[in-house]
């Protein structure tokens, strides 16, 4: 951006956003997230949604985390009969749980025995943000994007994760309106735990995929 | 709704063109054969969301592909597959 952009940018900040409005980044630096800003400031001025309701919005986003998914794969565990409604309609079964990501269609897969799933989005970065929150940075790489799609193992094999041949490896490219989280598998160990116990064993990346086993904590440990 | 063309299971050729405008169908997956593996929701149409709001909405769907087929040189099991969204304008039955 060129150093003599005006801060007044031809009309009177005396609208509701002006005193809203209080950028994460210091200022803005290439043209892109100036039309970015251009554009949203036309929105509010013609009240297509307001500020207090941008930042409603930013700070439910910001709220969102990986705890939201671990919660959901606890109970998917715990309780067949919402997996089967899970694994049909991500979307509608995790209003079940106060989600709500419609008009996107939520779709979960599950991991087994003979079965590993990856997410991957190669043209952008789509991710469940409103779920899980923001994606990992190397999520968002060209080198993940790339790799993941055409070879797979040895992405996996980077993460730590080595499957057999027997082991059938499915990526799964995120190119339209449907978002997408691994059911992992439940670890061996962890029949005494409750549900709330079961979720602090999700991680975060098992939710992608790029993480295939979970260990139950050792109790000890606490 | 309008009724879905294809069918779990049936299998079908995505569209090996290029259209002028952004659309989200990845070059790998141009001109590939797969199966219906999930019949989605309708939805806009990436490429016509460039004249408007993308209606009318098209039907979406989950089609699986081969690894082996996609990448010649692919290392990994023969039964590996990728997933991938497209749309039903993209879609022509395969024999």
């Amino acid at each position: 951006m060129s150093s003599d952009h005006p801060t007044d940018h031809g009309h009177h900040h005396d609208h509701d956003h002006a005193r809203t409005f209080q950028p994460d980044l210091s200022e803005p630096v290439g043209d892109a997230a100036l039309i970015g800003l251009a554009l949203r400031d036309l929105l509010l001025e013609r009240g297509v949604y307001t500020a207090e309701e941008e930042r409603a919005t930013i700070a439910r986003m910001a709220g969102a985390n990986p705890g939201n998914g671990a919660r959901i794969v606890a109970r998917a565990w715990t309780d067949p009969a919402f997996k089967a409604r899970l694994l049909d309609n991500g979307t509608e079964a995790i209003k079940e749980l106060g989600y709500d990501l419609s008009p996107l269609e939520f779709t979960v897969l599950e991991n087994d025995e003979r079965v590993h799933n990856v997410v991957v989005c190669t043209l952008c970065s789509c991710y469940p943000r409103a779920l899980l929150g923001q994606s990992p940075a190397w999520y968002k790489s060209k080198n993940y994007r790339a790799r993941i799609v055409r070879e797979p193992r040895a992405v996996l094999a980077e993460f730590g994760v080595a499957l057999p041949d027997s082991v059938e490896v499915r990526v799964h490219d995120s190119t339209a309106e449907l978002r997408y989280m691994i059911l992992p598998q439940r670890p061996a160990g962890s029949e005494d735990l409750d549900e709330a116990a079961l979720a602090a064993l999700v991680t975060r990346d098992s939710l992608i995929g790029t993480q295939r086993d979970l260990t139950p904590k050792d109790p000890a440990a606490h | 709704m309008s009724q879905p063309r294809f069918a779990l299971g049936q299998s079908v050729r995505i569209a090996a063109v290029t259209p002028p405008v952004h659309h989200r169908v990845p070059a790998y997956a141009k001109g590939q054969v797969g199966e219906i593996v999930r019949v989605c929701g309708e939805h806009g149409l990436p490429e016509a969301y460039i004249r408007g709001d993308g209606r009318p909405f098209e039907r979406l769907y989950r089609v699986r592909l081969a690894q082996s087929a996609l990448w010649p040189d692919y290392r990994g099991g023969a039964a590996d597959t990728l997933d991938i969204e497209i749309f039903e304008p993209w879609l022509e039955p395969a024999e």
